[in-house]
């Protein structure tokens, strides 16, 4: 028993109505016979057969509405007995999707990129105009692009305006008639106090600490490469600075070497209860301050650098806390791309140490023997001889150059 | 041999089609006009006397047979050139253009390539009215299948229809009337151009002008104006709207970070829309300020010089525009 | 190569033979269209046999063929495998032109075969260009170009009649006129219904001749391409016939009565060469039998080669857009 079905008679067709029979159950039927007239909304068309047999059924009747592959009569084939009803192949589904033929496997999506972090919701009121430019640059220093005078087309925030508030005070760019207090920069700082408290400390650490120094230079060709290949394609709030790096291996090396990491208290050396790294900070005015990310060596560098960011943005717009200014137990200073090729610290008390990085420049460099050239930076350490010895001294920069050759571990 | 020639841009495009007459017997020029007249624009003057009627074929009035023939002839194995008078008539064979030439040889499997050159005048400025004034070049530059090039210098007429002849599929090439009479040197050591990138004409710092054909030169001379004013402004001449040259074009706003396009389409749905839409999506954090575009006003181009004049893009809308994104205040 | 069909039993059977490969193919066409195997748009030629083969025989392998929409008849009577068509109206791989052009738009390189063109009057400039490119390269060929009398309504027609003339190019037009574009009869269509006349005017040769007769389409085929092979310039042959289906698929031929079809059915080529066939003692029953079989095997073969097809992957959508090369 088989099936005859409304066929398809056009792309545009999806259902028609049965206006007449042109045969009845027990007719023969061949090829091509013509079996029934159907109305579509182009008008009446004859529909033929294709199959071979006896009509055992006219399931649709005259005037029923039926859709493309409905089932409109059943064929005995020649010899079969038309009684029964057949277990025949289902009645395919009302609407079904054309198919041309076997349909290609589907190419299992890939996966969507993840949703790159939501931008800091904005205060309540009108969203400052801010160029996209402007806006990665301003999330990358830590700066609020919306707290900004924008000198840009329709007083838009532009590139020029960012860098001009990170080498001015961001407290000072904020307009007064900003409305949500919660954006208004708290007190900032005196620059002439903050110099003194500066020139108290350094004359102390100079008079009373006994510095020894110790130098070396670090290949950043691996690290740097590294860096490069995981941030290719991330945004820019998920990208890690080199600093990161120099941080991360510094704060994993003081675990190799502890006497670096406390302080001189009262004639004895105390270690401290974690490694609680001091990064040093130029305010604009002339200020510096050293806050601590404590635990920089439990961190993972995504989180870390995020708090680097975080505590940039706050040290320059006065939101430190005082916990961040009082636990740093080792201090590490970079000079970044704008400094000198090396820098020797002074200690700040109570602390036992202070780790400098200068400038990573390219320089001639012995790689397996032949002369190339490497991004390299300069490391320093300056360390108080009361709590430790050049050979501790010389661990911990071993330790971070050999840290700093296995990034992904970091 | 001089270094350098000086020729206007249609004596150069003149050389071309002689040197390609020349070095390809299966090359022919068909057009209206092309022979006895000489050419419309004058571009082919003297070629019959020299090639003789079976290289340089003067056809009837008849776009879309004579279109239609060299398409054909082309898919059957020469490399005609055929010259549509101006882009005005092309809409009379744009059955052929789209439908056989740009896409026989997909819809054929790659069976069949059509290595066919078109050849059509384009652009307004000489008051000649609405019906033969527009520039439909960004238009062509929708349809998937053909290349479309605009030389907007004496090099480019002198070399592009040497790359185009080489290229196997349909090229169209856009020379605007108003440059036929430009000057321009020709550097002998220059002997062939691409028919794929853009070219920075004049570098800059401040902004990024982006432009084509006779909007080229006004954009050059905005570029003179805005330097005086401290502004350097960086123009790119496209050469090529179908592909565009995403390289040379990210290249140069990602570096300026301000972008006015030039185009003498009219603006909605043309040509810069598609650039500045490719800029918005591909170069949105590198954006410092938005996206101009000086294009013709939305109307049919009028006869009257001073009404034409206005409805055409203008040195002075792309000197304020250019100074509004680079010193807004 | 004379101008006169031999119309012994080999030829005879012949023609036969190529105007039923034609009308079962188109039959199995219709099921598998129902049969949702083929989508789209889907012309059948049923009735209209006897042109394709008659003009086939007076061409080449050299010569070329331009055709329309309704183009299975000429692509089968031009030598395109029956596989590789019903490969293409099935969407596969393996069609002529990768499934990328279905019923409408068969191309076939190795026959000359340059469409499959579904705008109406849109392949006429392309044969004048082929004839052109033939002048020069292949001098002797002859491009036929195929075309509904609907066409000649279109500007192009006009421009191409006259330019095929007045360069003298080696194209045979050959304008089906079975009297009905789509659904617009040609008398509400043409103020000249007499289509040859119109080649004429352009001082063409033309010539009308009975379309449901493939002997005598034959005859005024070779007539024609003798001439033009000869240098004399295009021809023209307006070939009267009917189409016994509808223009396509899914159309209720409101327009035309069921005594209309049925009166042209008594002149249906294929029932009346049978007819012929038998009464002149051309062909045996057990000839009759085994091309019947053959002619079917044939079928099922192109239907089994369909369905065994594959599909040209998706990320080859952009390929051959633009071309790397021109193919030799």
């Amino acid at each position: 028993m088989t099936d005859f079905v409304m066929p398809s008679l056009g792309a545009d067709m999806e259902r028609a109505k049965v206006a007449e029979w042109l045969v009845k159950p027990g007719d023969r039927v061949k090829k091509g016979d013509v079996v029934a007239v159907v109305e579509t909304h182009k008008g009446a068309i004859e529909i033929e057969i294709f199959q071979e047999g006896t009509v055992a059924e006219l399931c649709a009747r005259e005037g029923d509405d039926v859709p493309v592959g409905g089932l409109l009569a059943r064929l005995s084939a020649p010899g079969e007995a038309p009684a029964e009803r057949p277990a025949g192949p289902p009645a395919p589904p009302v609407r079904e999707m054309p198919r041309a033929g076997p349909q290609p496997a589907r190419e299992p999506k890939a996966e969507a990129p993840p949703a790159p972090p939501r931008p800091p919701v904005p205060p309540a009121g009108p969203r400052a105009k801010v160029s996209p430019a402007a806006r990665r640059r301003a999330a990358e220093l830590g700066i609020d692009a919306d707290a900004l005078a924008g000198t840009g087309v329709d007083g838009s925030v532009t590139l020029a305006d960012v860098e001009l508030a990170a080498q001015t005070h961001a407290a000072a760019a904020a307009p007064a008639e900003e409305p949500a207090p919660a954006r208004k920069t708290r007190g900032g700082f005196d620059p002439a106090e903050m110099r003194k408290a500066i020139a108290a400390a350094m004359g102390r650490s100079k008079r009373e600490i006994p510095h020894y120094y110790l130098t070396g230079t670090i290949d950043l060709g691996t690290a740097l490469a590294w860096l490069e290949r995981y941030n290719d394609g991330r945004p820019p709030d998920g990208r890690l600075l080199p600093a990161v790096l120099l941080l991360k291996a510094t704060a994993l090396g003081l675990r190799a070497t502890p006497q670096l990491n406390g302080f001189w208290e009262e004639g004895a050396f105390r270690p401290g209860p974690g490694v609680h790294v001091g990064w040093a900070i130029s305010l604009r005015g002339g200020g510096l301050v050293a806050p601590a990310i404590h635990d920089a060596d439990r961190k993972p560098l995504p989180e870390l650098m995020a708090a680097l960011r975080d505590l940039v943005g706050r040290a320059r717009s006065g939101g430190l806390r005082s916990s961040e200014l009082m636990d740093p137990t080792v201090t590490v200073t970079s000079l970044g791309e704008r400094g000198a090729d090396a820098v020797i610290g002074v200690i700040y008390p109570p602390q036992v140490a202070i780790v400098g990085f200068g400038r990573i420049a390219e320089r001639p460099w012995i790689v397996d023997g032949l002369v190339t050239k490497r991004p390299v930076v300069s490391i320093s350490l300056a360390a108080d001889h009361r709590a430790s010895d050049g050979h501790t001294g010389g661990l911990l920069l071993a330790e971070i150059d050999r840290l700093l050759q296995e990034p992904e571990r970091l | 041999m001089t270094a350098a020639a000086r020729i206007t841009y249609r004596e150069a495009i003149r050389q071309a089609i002689r040197e390609a007459l020349a070095a390809d017997p299966r090359t022919f020029l068909m057009g209206e006009d092309v022979g006895l007249y000489g050419g419309c624009y004058a571009v082919s003057k003297g070629l019959l006397d020299e090639f003789g009627p079976t290289r340089i074929r003067d056809a009837p009035l008849a776009e879309s047979g004579f279109v239609g023939a060299c398409i054909g002839a082309a898919m059957a194995g020469l490399r005609p050139i055929v010259e549509i008078m101006t882009c005005n008539f092309s809409l009379l064979a744009l059955d052929q253009i789209l439908n056989n030439a740009a896409t026989i040889p997909h819809m054929s499997g790659g069976q069949f390539a059509v290595p066919l050159v078109i050849r059509m005048a384009t652009g307004g400025g000489r008051q000649l009215a609405a019906q033969h004034s527009h520039s439909l070049e960004g238009w062509f530059a929708h349809i998937p299948g053909i290349r479309v090039v605009v030389p907007g210098t004496v090099e480019d007429a002198r070399h592009m229809l040497r790359a185009a002849l080489a290229d196997p599929n349909p090229v169209l090439i856009f020379e605007h009337i108003v440059l036929y009479n430009a000057e321009g040197e020709l550097d002998a050591a220059v002997t062939e151009v691409d028919i794929a990138n853009a070219r920075i004409r004049r570098p800059g710092r401040d902004l990024s002008i982006l432009t084509y054909g006779n909007s080229l030169p006004k954009s050059l001379e905005a570029a003179e104006a805005l330097a005086k004013d401290g502004i350097e402004a960086e123009v790119v001449d496209l050469r090529v709207l179908r592909p565009l040259d995403n390289a040379t074009i990210y290249g140069s706003v990602a570096r300026t970070r301000r972008c006015v396009i030039v185009d003498e389409g009219w603006k909605s749905g043309s040509i810069s829309a598609e650039i500045a839409a490719r800029l918005a999506e591909d170069l949105f954090f590198e954006l410092d300020a938005p996206i101009r575009r000086i294009c013709s006003r939305e109307v049919p181009i009028p006869y009257a010089g001073h009404m034409e004049e206005a409805a055409l893009p203008r040195v002075a809308d792309i000197v304020q525009a250019a100074r509004m994104l680079a010193r807004p205040r | 190569m004379t101008d006169k069909p031999r119309l012994d039993r080999t030829h005879a059977q012949h023609l036969y033979r190529e105007m039923l490969r034609i009308r079962r193919f188109e039959a199995k066409s219709a099921e598998m269209y129902q049969a949702r195997k083929i989508r789209g748009f889907l012309h059948l030629y049923d009735g209209q046999e006897a042109i394709a083969v008659g003009i086939m025989q007076a061409l080449e392998a050299r010569d070329a063929v331009v055709a329309t929409y309704r183009d299975h008849g000429q692509a089968i009577a031009r030598g395109v495998p029956m596989g590789a068509i019903m490969a293409e109206m099935f969407g596969k791989l393996e069609g002529t032109c990768r499934g990328r052009g279905g019923s409408m738009h068969i191309f076939h390189r190795a026959t000359r075969f340059y469409g499959g063109n579904a705008i109406v009057g849109g392949g006429l400039p392309l044969a004048l260009g082929i004839a052109m490119a033939d002048k020069e390269l292949r001098p002797g060929a002859v491009t036929a170009c195929f075309f509904g009398e609907g066409a000649v309504g279109e500007g192009e027609f006009h421009e191409a009649m006259n330019l095929a003339e007045l360069w003298s190019l080696p194209v045979l037009f050959v304008c089906e006129n079975n009297l009905y574009a789509m659904g617009v009869p040609l008398e509400i269509a043409e103020a000249e219904t007499a289509i040859y006349r119109k080649a004429q005017a352009y001082r063409m040769p033309g010539e009308m001749v009975d379309g449901m007769n493939p002997v005598l389409v034959e005859a005024a085929a070779r007539r024609a391409v003798e001439s033009i092979r000869a240098g004399n310039g295009p021809c023209f042959l307006e070939c009267r016939t009917y189409r016994f289906r509808a223009h396509s698929m899914f159309d209720a031929q409101l327009y035309r009565t069921r005594e209309e079809v049925e009166h042209w059915k008594e002149r249906d080529p294929v029932p009346r060469m049978l007819k012929w066939l038998r009464e002149n003692g051309m062909a045996s029953e057990e000839e009759l039998r085994e091309m019947d079989a053959a002619i079917d095997a044939e079928v099922e073969a192109a239907v089994r080669f369909a369905e065994a097809g594959t599909l040209e992957p998706v990320d080859e959508l952009e390929r051959f857009v633009l071309m790397t090369g021109v193919p030799e």
